[in-house]
Parts: C-alpha cells; structure tokens; sequence
C-alpha cells in the first residue's frame, strides 16, 4: 500500500516545491529580519517568532538562484528538523496536498538549478504538475555552513 | 507503584544526609573527641537506615546498620576513632552516594557491600571475638517475649554486643500499683534508677508514651545493665507505689530466638517501618532518640523537647520542580518585553493617567523580576559542601597536610551556574593542592606551617559574584612557565620577552598546558586550565590569576549573577541596534578623531591617562549603512576585560535597558563577536555584543 501524506506547497523561481506537512511548525509572513553579521550570505538574519529569536535563510540564495526583494506574496516557513529550527524565506507559500508515496519519484540530477542533493524527489499531481520536494536535513546541513564559514575566511 | 511518589522524597532525604554524615564526619576528624558530634553522625545513619529499610534498599540499610554498630561503641567510649577507622567509615559513605546515586538513575540501589560491611564488623569485633554460640536453651523466656516487644536488627547486634563483652542485659518487667495516681512519675523513676547504672535499649511502651502517661499499668525494658542481678532488683524495689519488678536475664541463645521471631515477624515490622518513615522520615530519628540515650535520663526527657524546638526552627520551605521556575521565568521575560512595549506606547500617547498605569506596572514588574530571579538563586554552599571532602582525600593521597577554609558559602548565584560551576572549581581547587601547596618537608624547609591553607570565598560585588581560591603555596614558577610555554609554541621567544607577570601568569589557561613534572591523576594531564577557562567563560564570566613565589597562588573567578535577565545599554549602529552588557562598560564618552594615534598599526587613544586600543564596532561587525570613518566625533563606550580596556565606536547611545537573553538557537553557532539577542519593546530582535571578544 502506498502512505499518504501532506505537503505544503511554495513557490521559488516559478517552480514548486513541497516540504511534508509534519516539518513545518507555521507560515509567517514576512517581518523584520535583523541582520547576524559574519555569517553566509544565505541566513538573512533573525526574527522574533513570538518570543523565540529564530534564524531565517533566503532559500533562493541556499540553492544559488538570484535573490528577489520581498513581495506581498513572499512567506517565511517556519521549519524544524534535526532540532533546529529554521525559517526559509519563500516567494509564496499557498497550498496544502495529498500526495502518495508511489507517486514520489527519485530526482534527476539537476532540477531548476538545484543540486540533487538537496531533494527527496519528484512527485507529479494534479494536471501536468511537477512538485520538488525537498531533503530537509541536506539543506539544513551545517558542516556545509561551516565550510562556507571557513572558504570566507 | 505507590512507592515512587516516596521515592523523590528518598532521593532528596538520602542525599542530605549524606552531606550531613560527609561534613560531620570530616568535623569528628578535626575533633576527634567530640562525642556530640558521633550522636549527630549516629543519628544520620540511623535516619538513613530506616529510610533505605523501608524503601527495600537492602544494601543501603546493612551497611549503614554496620556503620551505626561502629560509631554505637564510639559514642559509648568503648572504642577510639583512629585514621583506619576514619579511611573505612570515609569509604562506606562513598558506596553510600554510589548507590544512593544509581537509585536516582533509577537503578535497584544495590552495591556490593559485603567487603565493608566485613570490615566495619572487624571494627566492631576489635579482635576476633568468636561470639560462642551459647548452648543453654533457656526458651522459656521467649514466653515473656510478645510481639511488641520485637527488637529491630540494632538492638538485637547492641544487646549481643553487651552479652559478649560481659555486661548482663536483663528484660524487666515492670508493673505499678493500681493506687497510684502519678503513674508517669514512678515510671519515670524507674527509669532514672535504670540510666544511672546502665542503658535501656528498649522499652515497651516507648519512654514518650510513659512520660504521657499513656500505658496501662506495666511497662517492659531491654536494660543493659552495669550492676548484677541482686543489686538491679534491690535498686528498683526502692521506688515505692511499684506492684512487682520482674528481672529476666537474657543470654546469646534468646537473643538468636528473638532475631528468629523478629524475621517471622519482619513482614509486619517492615509494613509498618515503610508507613512511619513515609510518611514522616525527617521525624523518624525522634522515635529511636529515647533508646539512645546513653547516660542521665535527664537528658533522655529533655530530649523531646528539643527535637521539637528543632522542628520549629526548620525553614518553611518547599520544593519545587526546576522546570517550573523555568518556564516562569519564561513567562515573566514575554511580561518584561511588553512591559517595554507599553512603555515605549505610553510615551508617544501622552495620556497621564495611561502613564501612570504604566509607570505603576513598570515599579510592580520589577519587584516581581526580583523575586522571580531570587527563586532561582542558589546558596553556592550546595557546591562548596564538597569540596572538604574532596581536599581531605587529595590531601591525603599526596601526603600532604591541606586546610580548606570556605567563606561566603551563604553567597547565592542563580541556579544555571550553579550547575555548571562545580567542574572548573574542583579542576582549579585540585590544581592549588596538587601544584600549589607544597609537600610538607618542603614547607618546614621554607619555615612554613606544616599544613597547607587553601582558602575559597565566595562573594558579591556589584552585578558579579566572585569566588577566590587562594593557597599559601609555592606560588607559579614563571620561569618555568615561560619555558614551556616556548617550547610547546604557545608563545614565541621574542613575544615571551614582552610579557608582564600577570600575562604569564594567564598561560597557565592557554591550550594544552601542564607545568607539573609528573603527570598525576589529580590534575596536571594539560587539559585542564583552558577547559575550566572556557566553560567560565561561556557561563560569561572571567578567570584571573595572581601570584607570589614563594607565598601562593590566587585564582579569581568572575561571574553574573544571573544568566536570564541583565542590564544593557542599547546602542545604534546605522539602522541597527545592539546591546553591550552594562557590567563591562566602564564609562561612556565622545572620542575624537583627532585623538586617535597610529601605534604599530593599531588605532589607540588616552583614556585616563593611559593608551588603550580603538574598535571600530562598524567594522566589526561590517555594518551596511555606517562608518565611523566619515564622523569626526564619535560616542565611545570604554569596555573592561580584567584589567583591560578597550574604546568601543559606536554610532549612538540609545539608553540602558533590561533585557532578556534569548539564544540564537543551534543553527546559528561560532559567532565569536555575538553572544546572544534579546527582543526590543518594539518587538525587533537586537543582537548582544560579546565584550570579552572585543578585547584581544
């Protein structure tokens, strides 16, 4: 029997992505992000999430596409995995689906720009849908932060 | 089960005593002759026993039983404390801890007692005494026995104790006319009569309910007696308004019978003990106090009296789980940034009576920080009270002689330090006896004290509590320090050539340092210092040493009193904002640019007549939007590291504020300028400047 599951869906460069429904903890629009010097160029800063100062990533810039300004529809997805807790700045955030784990297929090795590894797969729905769904603890990785940290110095 | 709700009540009992029996002990070892202090230790163990026994913690209850055998014959002078007996009693404690601790790991508590428990009953035996298994079947006494009057496993081995070593133990029965009208009064001189020529070890009904008068018209005792037969009952027969005193001698053979009875009857013993020390353990040494009594029965009815003195004076306390202060003071940090909020509204609204409100709340919310901090604040005596143990043993294994004087051990630190603390202040009390003082030839050859002093203090000063420890030692070899610390490339020659005392001195911290000569297993594997300096310092604190030759070593540690809530001064850099800790700002000025000099490269300007170095805060921390380069008069704030100093630029000086510490949580980490944030009133994250980064 194939598991169903729910994904949140968002966009990133006019493509969508899915993250599984039981990473996300909420959908914040955007708010002030206060800057965190000398860190990647991907981690926009911190924001205050209710009390919890939480760090926020452009994942555009993660995955190397061109960053965007912030738009009405933009979101910050509010995500934990591997006990960290992390907000990814999204062009928009709008959907929830069903989706079964037969319909998952391996990635190929490059899709819209992003590395292979930093996806789970592919899953295509609804009509001529391709939804990319990502791997959560590659890109929450941080040893890789740490080899950026030290290519910078 | 029904035992676990005991079981926490156990763990925190258990582990008081154990410190009482640990301090008292090491007291009993400086005064050796002190009998109050062995009733003390006695009834500790006692305590302990009973508790173990009736949480069915077998091996906790015999050896702690063997251990009250032992100090039984102290506090009846009957043997003399020596060092072998101290290095024994010293050992069963730590198996005590050992399993009193795998019990709070939530294991069975047992241990392997057996070798101590052998070793304290040689004590007892003095030489080996063959307790002759007694022939005489003389069961017929067993028929005075009743079940109430079932000894528990330490009176049996005391009574035995007294068979064997010749004094006769007698079971008297006691009954008074049925005329009288003071009953406890003739009672009570029986009893006198008793404790002026011997012991009770146990009496039916127990000497409270006699003195309440609560008994019929009899009572029995287990009496160990100093006068023969004849004379007990002449004694006894002259207290007048008495019915019949019956004197029963008791030998081996019935004690060993009564022991039989007394398992037969264990299981309604064991019930009953597990509902007394439940439900009332801290008052269970009362109840045996009265067959303790070893000498003037004065003193056994004044002893009710005073253990409810006692009882009154004990704190009125509660116990409260930590999470729960925690999550209060979660809670009252979500108050404090809306309290900053409302502030920071009310003065834009300009309404008087909203001021007010808020200046009202403002007052009440700070008493309340207060008291919210104070709950988790923390005497530092909880890790102190280890330490005179911990010296008395190293000394011990060194062959040295070691005094450890503790002052301030009422000094209170929030309770996160607390439970970080303790591992750097016994790497660095170990380190002052191992390194520090000396052997003791070599004192007597400098004309020192034989005995070694280290003294450890703990103290406030402003937001800060500092905590000292200070030997009398041979004080840091400087020479030899620098030596090292060239030869493992910590410091170059030539950087070694410049340094001061003090600097020296602070290598002892640097990264893989040991200047003892022989790597021992008390301190010395050069992992230590810089271990102890990082964890104090990510507690936000500091580490100093001073130092004489010849005269001793003082280790100084600096730390916040509390690691929740500190007083800021918020500072703007361009569009952003920052905050310093208030407690390492030494003073706020306005530097010019004309002031500046160049000093081998380094910006410095003349602060209070000494040169100390410039940071450019916006470089730092590569602000977008500011550069103090472009300003000719820039705000200053002059930071302190120890005893250095540094001129931080900033672009404007906000104001100071409270502010809560907030984490930047796991993803975020190896920051070295950046400590920490807090919330602003505005809701805003502002990011807490690390001042001890800034100064190199």
């Amino acid at each position: 029997m194939a598991e169903e599951f729910k994904v949140i869906v968002f966009t990133l460069a006019h493509e969508e992505y899915g993250i599984e429904v039981d990473k996300v903890r909420t959908i914040e629009r955007m708010a002030p992000i206060t800057r965190v010097p000398k860190t990647p160029a991907f981690v926009k800063g911190v924001i205050n999430l209710r009390g919890i100062v939480v760090p926020v990533i452009d994942l555009r810039s993660r995955f190397g596409l061109a960053e965007a300004e912030a738009t009405e529809n933009s979101r910050i997805i509010i995500v934990a995995a591997n006990e960290l807790e992390v907000g990814f700045i999204v062009d928009s955030a709008n959907d929830v689906i069903d989706l079964t784990s037969d319909a998952v297929e391996n990635p190929p090795e490059v899709v819209g720009g992003i590395k292979a590894k930093y996806l789970s797969g592919v899953a295509k729905f609804g009509e001529d849908r391709l939804l990319i769904l990502l791997n959560l603890s590659e890109v929450l990785n941080r040893s890789e932060i740490i080899q950026l940290e030290q290519f910078g110095a | 089960m029904e035992m676990n709700q005991y079981l926490s009540i156990f763990i925190d009992e258990a582990n008081e005593h154990l410190q009482a029996l640990n301090e008292n002990m090491l007291k009993l070892e400086q005064h050796p002759e002190d009998i109050s202090i062995v009733q003390v230790i006695f009834r500790s163990a006692h305590t302990l026993k009973g508790m173990s026994a009736s949480m069915g913690f077998e091996d906790l209850a015999s050896l702690t039983h063997e251990m009250e055998n032992v100090l039984d014959l102290v506090r009846n002078d009957k043997l003399k404390m020596n060092g072998g007996i101290f290095d024994t009693l010293f050992k069963c404690l730590d198996a005590l801890e050992a399993m009193v601790k795998d019990v709070i790991e939530g294991g069975t508590g047992r241990g392997d007692v057996a070798g101590l428990v052998a070793q304290l009953k040689g004590i007892v035996s003095g030489e080996p005494a063959a307790a002759a298994p007694a022939t005489a079947a003389e069961t017929s006494e067993l028929a005075l026995v009743a079940v109430h009057m079932l000894l528990d496993q330490y009176q049996l081995s005391v009574l035995q104790q007294s068979v064997e070593s010749g004094n006769p133990v007698f079971h008297i029965e006691v009954a008074i006319r049925s005329d009288c009208l003071l009953k406890a009064v003739r009672a009570y001189m029986v009893f006198d009569a008793l404790e002026r020529n011997g012991e009770v070890v146990k009496s039916h009904p127990s000497v409270q309910e006699i003195e309440q008068e609560q008994f019929d018209r009899s009572f029995s005792v287990y009496y160990i007696s100093r006068i023969d037969q004849a004379q007990l009952e002449e004694t006894l027969n002259r207290v007048s308004e008495l019915e019949s005193v019956t004197v029963t001698p008791v030998d081996l053979a019935s004690l060993a019978e009564l022991d039989q009875s007394r398992e037969a009857s264990n299981e309604a013993a064991a019930q009953a003990r597990q509902e007394v020390a439940a439900a009332a353990a801290p008052a269970a040494p009362a109840a045996p106090a009265a067959p303790e009594a070893p000498s003037a029965a004065p003193e056994a009815a004044a002893r009710p009296s005073a253990s409810a003195s006692a009882g009154n004076a004990a704190p009125r306390t509660i116990r409260v789980d930590i999470e729960r202060l925690d999550s209060l003071m979660n809670l009252f940090s979500e108050l404090l940034i809306d309290r900053v909020r409302l502030e920071q509204l009310a003065s834009e609204v300009r309404r008087n009576d909203l001021t007010e409100t808020v200046e009202h709340m403002a007052r009440v919310s700070s008493d309340l920080q207060n008291i919210v901090l104070k709950l988790r604040m923390v005497p530092v005596d909880s890790v102190f009270n280890r330490f005179p143990r911990m010296v008395r043993d190293l000394a011990k294994s060194l062959g040295k002689k070691v005094d450890l004087i503790i002052t301030g051990a009422e000094t209170e630190l929030d309770r996160t330090v607390i439970d970080e603390i303790g591992d750097p202040l016994v790497h660095l009390i170990r380190n002052s006896v191992d390194h520090g003082v000396e052997p003791i030839q070599d004192r007597i050859g400098t004309g020192k004290r034989e005995t070694g002093t280290v003294n450890l203090r703990a103290f406030h000063s402003g937001n800060h509590v500092f905590i000292e420890i200070e030997d009398d030692g041979r004080g840091i070899n400087r020479p030899k320090v620098l030596e090292i610390a060239v030869n493992r490339g910590v410091v170059t020659a030539e950087e070694a050539k410049k340094l001061s005392d003090d600097q020296i001195n602070m290598l002892l911290f640097a990264a893989g340092f040991s200047t003892a000569d022989k790597i021992s297993d008390i301190s010395g594997r050069g992992v230590g210092l810089d271990v102890v300096r990082s964890k104090i310092e990510s507690l936000g604190g500091q580490v100093s040493v001073t130092s004489n030759p010849g005269a001793g070593t003082k280790f100084s540690i600096q730390l916040p009193l509390t690691l929740s809530i500190i007083s800021a001064m918020l500072v703007k850099l361009g569009s952003e904002k920052y905050a310093f800790p208030l407690s390492s700002i030494v003073e706020t000025a306005i530097a010019k640019r004309a002031d500046f000099r160049d000093v081998h490269g380094n910006r410095m300007i003349e602060y209070r007549k000494s040169i100390i170095p410039v940071v450019s805060l916006a470089q730092l921390l590569e602000s977008p939007d500011y550069r103090d380069e472009d300003e000719q008069e820039t705000e200053m704030l002059v930071i302190r590291k120890g005893e250095k100093l540094a001129a931080v630029l900033v672009d404007e000086l906000i104001g100071q504020s409270e502010i809560v510490l907030k984490t930047l949580g796991k993803y975020l980490t190896n920051l070295d300028v950046i400590s920490g944030a807090t919330i602003l009133g505005d809701g805003q994250v502002a990011l807490i400047v690390d001042p001890n980064a800034l100064i190199k």
